[in-house]
């Protein structure tokens, strides 16, 4: 296998996914000549061409309603929001039209598109420019969301995402473009939507992470070993559909639970995971299920003040030793 | 902002406070925890502090004086400040609001005042939700009469059998927890065999610092036991006594009292010391007599905590010997020394004569071969301790003379049976003649 960053396994993966279906094609703001804001889709336009891998005007409404109907008459769209903030301004034709198009149509129209792009925090781009808005799209019926956390879970994922027959919303992390990890090379290696990933086995608390809180919730889980707390760490992967089999399961061997997260807690993904816990392991918790998520404000431009807005290990180690009652 | 000074309560069962001495006079300045005057209670004379900083404005009642508690006996304030409102209320007191406003039954803080001001910090009531009635601390301040209990450890309690009930919880609020009942389960073995295991129990790294009342667990009564104490309480008084006599050969006991006060002479151990000791770790060895009735529940104490009776001008009083289960031979030697010494000046505090686990009472210092002593109540037994002299016995067919001791245990038949005091009173009396056990 090789080391690659999280940037060139997505690379991978939409060139594989191009190559494999020609109905697949790419389209976003500054993806073709420039190669991407983040470099994701460098060498795609001189593999593919202009047909295929399409430069859009800054109209992220008009391009995603154009996809949406491209993929109602068959083809299969790879839309790239520069970051998901600007997906703001396309949400009425993702909610309004992608999420609901096949019910509407009675099964008619399948709507085969992926919405791909950074969210989360970056690097002091503030409040407007670093927000985590899994909890949005994750609230309708009918859209998919996908949130990787290493480069391989971010090829496999991706690729089945493109293959998905169903609107999918993947985010990737802005901070983490330039992780590494082994990536299978394999054209055929996908991942299954909707399972989540034992990333490290632990039996006395669980640690719910997906995303940027990935690695952040392995650091912690070193410390608690170190500490005499051994923890399990999960990753959804897939937010929707939640694989929550795999985390009760989790809950019911350590009976203690923490939910990392970066986006804002009111009304978070964490907060129903949390939900879910309660009314399927309920009897198998020993103390309330805790939830670390990102300062209940706008993000902060100051660099100390964005640093104490995003969940960090201490915060994780505290909240377990919490739960544990130590 | 001025305040009223009231008179506090300081002991359990104090009801008024006769104001022996000001230690400050009108004028002087006062700051928080210096002490203001010294208060005669029915139990002991003791300092009351200031709870807040200021200049002693107004001294309301005079030295000999006596005020019922929560009236009040002083304001304290600002140098320039206007305490003619404070004057007036404190002219005409409602003392039943005022005894409200001082500190709770239990709490032994030497001082009260009724507050005032809304910013002070409130850590005396907080000690005080601690400390329940009888002046013992709990491990947790319970949540009312609900049993606290996270779902996996009552799933598990279940499970296992164990009653909710008999459990203390480690977790917020006293909720019972996974680790609690895994405790339980993997103590229950040890529970089964009591016998004479551990006598001296293993001291941990460094010496025991005890201060604090024993922990204890309550278990509800059973059919039996309620039985048991409803037949017996119409016996004699309102608690049920029976007597256990036995006679003890205290030869070895006084050799090795002799042998550690030829060591170091400044030990100053008494026989008295070495019967505080060996009723201690008798008293771990047999739990079910270091109990005592409450309404619905035995509760049985972790330690001993061993209450001796002092005779002083006044009366009789009885300091505690915390946890002696704990602690050396030496360490109870001082300690009964100094309690006893305090005692007889009336400088005891509440809790240093209130809570005992078992209580020993010793008249053989007049001379006096045996006698039966009255429990303090809620102990479940009291040994009375007479004379240690030389007697005639028969030892391997002959006649010797052996230093005999003849002692009484008073049990209360609510918690301790006959054959249960008889078991224990045999440890004892093996202990006691063979002080060696104290080190096995």
């Amino acid at each position: 296998m090789a080391q690659l960053t999280m940037r060139d396994a997505l690379n991978q993966a939409l060139s594989e996914e191009l190559a494999r279906d020609e109905n697949v094609f790419l389209m976003g703001e500054e993806v073709a000549e420039y190669q991407g804001a983040y470099k994701v889709t460098r060498g795609l336009l001189e593999r593919f061409g202009a047909k295929r891998v399409i430069d859009t005007p800054i109209t992220e409404l008009g391009f995603a309603g154009l996809g949406i109907g491209a993929a109602m008459a068959g083809l299969r769209p790879i839309v790239e929001f520069m970051t998901f903030n600007f997906s703001i301004l396309a949400t009425d034709q993702i909610i309004n039209s992608a999420a609901k198009m096949l019910y509407m149509s009675g099964g008619q129209f399948k709507i085969p598109i992926v919405f791909r792009g950074p969210g989360g925090s970056a690097y002091q781009v503030s409040s407007q420019h670093s927000q985590a808005l899994e909890s949005w799209f994750a609230y309708f019926p009918g859209l998919k969301v996908v949130m990787p956390s290493t480069p391989a879970d971010a090829k496999g994922l991706l690729k089945s995402s493109i293959r998905d027959d169903d609107p999918v919303i993947f985010i990737e992390q802005e901070r983490m473009y330039g992780m590494k990890g082994e990536v299978p090379e394999d054209a055929d290696f996908t991942i299954p939507l909707g399972v989540a990933d034992i990333k490290r086995e632990g039996s006395e608390a669980t640690i719910i992470a997906r995303s940027l809180m990935v690695p952040i919730a392995l650091q912690a889980a070193d410390e608690l070993e170190k500490q005499g707390i051994s923890c399990e760490v999960i990753d959804p992967r897939t937010i929707r559909p939640l694989d929550i089999d795999t985390i009760v399961e989790s809950v019911k061997k350590t009976n203690r639970v923490v939910i990392a997260e970066e986006s804002h807690p009111f009304c978070s993904v964490g907060a129903e995971i949390a939900a879910q816990i309660a009314e399927r392991a309920f009897d198998y918790l020993d103390a309330p299920a805790r939830r670390v998520s990102g300062a209940d404000v706008p993000m902060p431009y100051a660099k100390n003040l964005e640093k104490l807005a995003i969940p960090g290990v201490e915060q994780l180690v505290a909240a377990v030793r919490e739960v544990s009652y130590l | 902002m001025a305040t009223q000074v009231v008179m506090p309560k300081l002991s359990p069962t104090m009801e008024e406070g006769q104001l022996s001495r000001w230690l400050k006079k009108e004028g002087d300045k006062v700051s928080m925890g210096e002490p203001l005057a010294e208060i005669d209670t029915d139990k002991a004379t003791m300092e009351m502090q200031a709870l807040s900083n200021g200049v002693l404005r107004k001294i309301l009642i005079n030295e000999g004086e006596s005020a019922p508690l929560g009236q009040p006996i002083a304001i304290i304030g600002e140098a320039d400040e206007d305490i003619s409102q404070l004057l007036k209320s404190a002219q005409a007191p409602k003392p039943e609001k005022a005894a409200a406003a001082s500190l709770p039954e239990s709490d032994a803080a030497p001082a009260a005042e009724s507050r005032r001001s809304k910013d002070e910090p409130e850590t005396t009531k907080a000690a005080a939700s601690a400390i329940s009635e009888d002046g013992r601390k709990r491990k947790e301040a319970p949540a009312g009469d609900r049993v606290l209990v996270s779902p996996i450890a009552a799933r598990m309690a279940a499970d296992s059998g164990i009653s909710l009930s008999t459990l203390q919880g480690s977790g917020p609020s006293g909720r019972i927890v996974k680790r609690d009942v895994e405790e339980a389960i993997s103590g229950k073995g040890k529970q089964a065999v009591p016998r004479l295991r551990v006598v001296a129990p293993l001291r941990t790294a460094g010496k025991p610092v005890v201060f604090a009342p024993s922990a204890y667990r309550d278990e509800p009564l059973s059919e039996m036991r309620r039985t048991i104490a409803r037949r017996l309480i119409t016996s004699l008084g309102p608690i049920p006594h029976f007597f256990l006599t036995t006679e003890i050969d205290m030869e070895r006991a006084a050799d090795l009292r002799r042998s550690l006060n030829e060591i170091d002479p400044e030990l100053k151990v008494s026989i008295n010391d070495v019967i505080i000791k060996v009723a201690a770790a008798t008293l771990i060895q047999h739990p079910q007599v270091n109990a005592s009735f409450q309404d619905k529940t035995v509760r049985y104490y972790e330690h001993a905590d061993i209450a001796v009776a002092v005779a002083t001008e006044s009366g009789l009083i009885t300091p505690v010997i915390r946890s002696a289960d704990l602690k050396s031979l030496s360490e109870i030697a001082i300690e009964t020394r100094e309690l006893v010494t305090r005692a007889r000046a009336r400088k005891l505090k509440p809790e240093e004569y209130t809570a005992g686990t078992f209580s020993i009472s010793n008249l053989g210092m007049f001379g006096i071969d045996e006698f039966t002593a009255v429990i303090n109540p809620p102990e479940g037994a009291i040994l009375a301790v007479g004379a240690m002299t030389p007697k005639p016995v028969v030892r391997d067919n002959q006649i010797v003379i052996r230093q005999t001791m003849r002692v009484t245990m008073s049990c209360d038949h609510r918690v301790v049976d006959g054959a249960i005091g008889a078991e224990f009173l045999q440890t004892f009396k093996k202990i006691l003649e063979n002080p060696l056990y104290l080190f096995v």
